[in-house]
Order: structure tokens, then C-alpha cells, then sequence
């Protein structure tokens, strides 16, 4: 069995949210770069958690981005990756970044893909979705748990309101949150391995992006926090109804 | 030349969050003056054509018993139809977990530009420029749509729903169904008579300040006084205090709502990226230095057991219950 793990760069969840010329791009200075959270904790940690019950499964990673994502490429094997392809290219594009996958899913012939719910930087939740419609597959979304048997997936699923356990014929593309796995630290070994283990480049296929980020704003500031005294609870339930209007 | 919005139902009744995308999608139409349709799969509680009180010509409906479980390639194929038949050129969803699994399908079919958790109508004085919230809350970008067919999801509780009169919609059938469905659900188990999360005007959110499960009583009064949703941090989850379909924050779920109440939360990043998207914040702790102050509207200092109840006690007295 053969798994494609997608893996996105994010800037660290403490990083400083800053933009630069005009606010027109994102200011990347003394911002930490990690593989998106949901990538790695639940995706990867799942589809390496598969590999040590069955050891004939392969892990592909797959990312899209420029020689800087190398070390988080690199971090993705040490945790337990067998081989890395990255595509060339930068792009916010949501269908830019899915269509250049699809691309790699197609010569791979793999049974499964995994993506994060979201990237934790345009939270978009795309990516899963368009791969899928682009190799005419069966997608499930937002995954809290998932087993495999022999031809199909048995996954949990959040939907509105509650949860669905569902059986899907493979091969499928299934976005994993909370749930399906749990973080891991690479250890030595894994970091030792990874040195050597294969990461291919490729160039990416020439396909339009269909959307282009013309500006940033960041959110109006804060007037700063009114303390209300523990007394005076009634106090409190008057600003909300007059004054913030939202009871 | 029209806008199609997809209305999403549950057990018969159509969600709050797709409302607020059907009176986007209305709003929207109007603006670049054309008609808004939307396309409904699954039995309705309701008449289809009721839809038209918020200001759609024409309701798509597929009537198939097979489409009350989602299955996002069988919705997509639905989709589609109702598209070509009204000749849509921008498709609106809710950023809510259907839209979320189908839009990019249908983008992607379609060939046209995504924009995913939209928060306001697109600028089309230069373009179509359409402003999403980014970075988990913490800015928001303007996304220009280059391709000639458009799709855009709207977040939840950042538009509001309009009926705009009395009229009936149009209905019109669909062929699609469900039957050949590749995803087959085995079991569905929903939390019943809650408000969800992700749709809740007001959300109560309790921390590790509550110290153990057994204290909730005062939380779930807040909450119903209030009619509000319960949430909690993720170390609450994590030592099961709760369950985690409660958790927000940046690894649980994402809420946008009109007013976050945070009891017992001290704010550390990780949650404020689940939360960042909340109007207004109310943050109540013993700790006069925890970091969730910073991000606040209002704060009080004391012990959240004595403030709790009184603050519950305070919006009966508003609400003359």
C-alpha cells in the first residue's frame, strides 16, 4: 500500500503576524517555519502509525514550496517519511497547489492521501477537497479517527452537529484533525535517517492560478480591556446589552 | 449569469450558517445585478419554495432520500447540475464542514477561483476582490478571484440573514441522486438539542480555573440563560473534563462568535487562534496577569465560582425570566 502524506509550511503559531511593501505581502522575517500542525500531527503521525502495523506501506510526502521548506521536508521524513517529492513552486492559490498534487498523486498510483483539515496560515480547507474532484476520488473531510482494512477506510468524521462513522472504497483522500493520531518528537535515528532518505525536485506543470492576494489588513486594535469589578455583575450584563450590543 | 448559493439541511431543517450564506449570496446578486438561486439536497421539513422569502428566484432541489448523509462527490454531481441549469457564475457556500468538503470539489470541477471563509462581500468596484479572515483570526486578506466562474464560503456569524418579503421560489427537480454514493455512512451520532458551536451567536468556555468536571453546573446555567453554546480549553478536554467535540482553539474547533465568554481560561496562544474570530470577549479569572486580558473587550478578577452565578443571575434579571 502506497500513502501520500501533503505537508504545508506555516509560519509558527507564535510567530509575529506582520506585512510588508504596503501591505501587500507577508512580512517572512524572523518567522519560524514549521510543517503545518495538522500535517504533521495528525496526517503523517497516522499514516506512520499504519506503516508500523503493516511495513509493506510506503510514505510519500508531497509539498509544495520552494529549497527553504528543505529542513521541514526534512523534519517530515525524521519523524518516519520514506521519500519526498517537492514541487518547485510558490503559490497562495488554492487550485495551483492542489492541481500540481494532483499531478504527483497521478504518477504514483497511491491507495490513500491524507491532508491536514487546514493550514493554520490561510485556513482554507481546500486542498483535500480539489485533490480529490481533480483525480475523481471519494473525499472525506474533517477525520477524527481512521482504520484500515484490506480494500476500504473506516473513518469518523465530523459533520454538523455530531459525528458520522463511514466505510469508503479505496483509493480516497481524507483530511485528518484532533484525534486521528497524536504529536511526535523525531528521534535521533529518525533524524539520522532522514539525511539520506530521498527527496526529489521536480519542476512544477504549467497551470493558472485562479486567485491572487492583492492586500493584507491586520484587524483594527484593541480599545483595550475594560475591567468590570466581580461585585458588580450587573455592570457587566449592561455593557454587553448597551454598549457592545451582543445580548 | 446568475449567483447559486448551496443551502445545507439537517434532519429536514436548514442551518443557521447557511442562511447567513443565502442572504450573502441574495446581497451579492443584487450587486453585481443579477438573480440569486439555490440548490437544496434532501428532504426538507419545509417547503422549498419558502426559500424565496430571502430573495431567490429559483430553488434547485434535490429531493433524494440518498442525499441525507453527505457524500461530498455525490453533492458535487448534484451541484453541478443545479449549476449549469441556472447558468451560475459565482457559487456560494458556508465555510461549515458540508461546505468545507464540497466547495473546492466544486472549484475544482469548475476550474474556478476559491475563496474559503470569506467575511465580507466581495469588492467589485476593480475586479472581485473578496476579504477572508487569515493567519487563524489574526488578520484578514483581500483575495482577488481571476477566473471568469467564482466560489466563495462564507464564515459563519460574519454575514447576516435577511428576509426580504413573502415571495415563493420556483422548484425545480433535480435528476441527481446519491445512489452510487462510494462513502457509506455506518453511523451518525448527533448531539442533540445543543446549539452547534460553530453556529452559536454567544459561546461559554470554561478552563482549568473550574477546576473538575462536577463544577460545570454553573457554566451549563450561563450557557442556557444566554442560549448560548459550551466550550472549553484543550487541557480541559485532555483530562476528559469534557468532551472533545467542546475544545476550541487551534487544534480543536475554530468559533466565530458575536461574544466568547472565557471563564477560567488563561489565554495561552493556542487557544486565542481558536477564538481570535469572536466580536467581543468577556474573560473572567482569578489571575489579574493571565495573558487572555490582553485580547479581552471586558475583564473581571475574582473567584469565577462567585462571579459565575451572579453574572447568570444578572441576564435572567435582563431578560425578565
Amino acid at each position: 500500500m502506497k500513502i501520500l502524506v501533503c505537508i504545508s509550511k506555516t509560519p509558527d503559531t507564535t510567530s509575529k503576524i506582520a506585512f510588508k511593501e504596503n501591505n501587500t505581502k507577508f512580512d517572512e522575517a524572523s518567522v519560524q517555519w514549521i510543517i503545518n500542525p495538522y500535517d504533521e500531527w495528525y496526517s503523517l503521525v497516522r499514516a506512520i502509525e499504519l506503516k508500523e502495523k503493516d511495513a509493506s506501506i510506503t510514505i510519500t510526502l508531497v509539498h509544495v514550496g520552494g529549497a527553504d521548506s528543505d529542513p521541514i521536508i526534512r523534519k517530515a521524513l525524521a519523524l518516519g517519511g520514506d521519500e519526498a517529492v517537492r514541487i518547485n513552486a510558490q503559490s497562495d492559490d488554492t487550485y495551483f497547489v492542489a492541481a500540481q498534487i494532483a499531478e504527483v498523486a497521478k504518477q504514483g498510483n497511491y491507495d490513500l492521501i491524507f491532508t491536514g483539515k487546514e493550514t493554520i496560515d490561510y485556513n482554507a480547507s481546500a486542498i483535500g477537497g480539489m485533490v480529490a474532484e481533480l483525480l475523481d476520488l471519494p473525499y472525506i473531510s474533517l477525520a477524527t479517527k481512521f482504520e484500515l482494512n484490506s480494500t476500504t477506510a473506516v473513518v469518523t468524521r465530523e459533520i454538523e452537529g455530531g459525528e458520522e462513522v463511514d466505510e469508503v472504497a479505496l483509493p480516497a483522500v481524507v483530511s485528518c484533525q484532533k484525534g486521528v493520531a497524536e504529536q511526535r518528537i523525531p528521534n535521533m535515528r529518525g533524524i539520522m535517517a532522514a539525511r539520506t532518505k530521498p527527496l526529489k525536485v521536480v519542476e512544477p506543470t504549467p497551470i493558472e492560478a485562479l486567485t491572487k492576494i492583492v492586500s493584507y489588513e491586520l484587524p483594527p486594535a484593541k480599545a483595550g480591556v475594560k475591567m468590570v469589578p466581580a461585585t458588580d455583575m450587573a455592570e457587566l450584563v449592561r455593557l454587553l446589552h448597551e454598549e457592545a450590543r451582543v445580548i | 449569469m446568475s449567483v447559486l448559493i448551496f443551502v445545507d439541511q439537517a434532519e429536514g431543517q436548514i442551518r443557521k450558517a447557511s442562511l447567513e450564506a443565502l442572504s450573502y449570496g441574495v446581497a451579492l446578486a443584487k450587486q453585481i445585478g443579477t438573480t440569486a438561486n439555490a440548490v437544496v439536497l434532501g428532504n426538507l421539513a419545509k417547503n422549498a419554495a419558502d426559500l424565496g422569502s430571502y430573495g431567490v428566484s429559483k430553488v434547485y432541489h434535490g429531493e433524494s432520500d440518498t442525499f441525507n448523509t453527505m457524500d461530498a462527490q455525490a453533492y458535487t454531481n448534484a451541484i453541478m447540475e443545479a449549476v449549469q441549469k441556472s447558468n451560475a457564475e459565482v457559487i456560494v457556500f458556508s465555510h461549515n464542514q458540508t461546505g468545507r468538503a464540497v466547495a473546492p470539489r466544486i472549484a475544482a470541477k469548475l476550474k474556478a477561483g476559491l475563496v474559503a471563509g470569506a467575511v465580507a462581500l466581495p469588492d467589485t468596484s476593480n475586479g472581485f476582490a473578496v476579504r477572508k479572515s487569515v493567519f487563524s483570526g489574526k488578520a484578514f486578506a483581500n483575495v482577488a478571484i481571476t477566473s471568469p466562474v467564482k466560489v466563495i464560503t462564507v464564515n459563519p456569524n460574519s454575514f447576516r440573514i435577511a428576509e426580504t418579503g413573502s415571495e415563493t421560489a420556483q422548484v425545480e427537480k433535480l435528476d441527481a441522486t446519491a445512489d452510487n454514493a462510494k462513502v457509506k455512512a455506518a453511523t451518525v451520532n448527533k448531539v442533540q438539542g445543543e446549539v452547534p458551536l460553530t453556529e452559536a451567536e454567544i459561546v461559554v468556555s470554561g478552563g482549568r480555573g473550574m477546576k473538575g468536571p462536577e463544577n460545570w453546573g454553573i457554566l451549563e446555567d450561563l450557557a442556557h440563560s444566554l442560549h448560548a453554546a459550551l466550550a472549553c480549553s484543550r487541557p480541559v478536554a485532555d483530562a476528559h473534563w469534557r468532551p472533545h467535540h467542546e475544545h476550541v482553539g487551534q487544534t480543536g474547533i475554530q468559533v466565530s462568535p458575536n461574544l466568547y465568554i472565557a471563564v477560567g481560561i488563561s489565554g495561552a496562544i493556542q487557544h486565542l487562534a481558536g477564538v481570535n474570530r469572536s466580536k467581543v470577549m468577556v474573560v473572567i479569572n482569578k489571575d489579574a496577569e493571565a495573558p487572555f486580558f490582553k485580547a479581552a473587550d471586558y475583564g473581571v478578577v475574582g473567584d469565577l465560582f462567585e462571579i459565575v452565578p451572579k453574572l447568570t443571575e444578572e441576564i435572567k434579571k435582563l431578560k425578565g425570566v
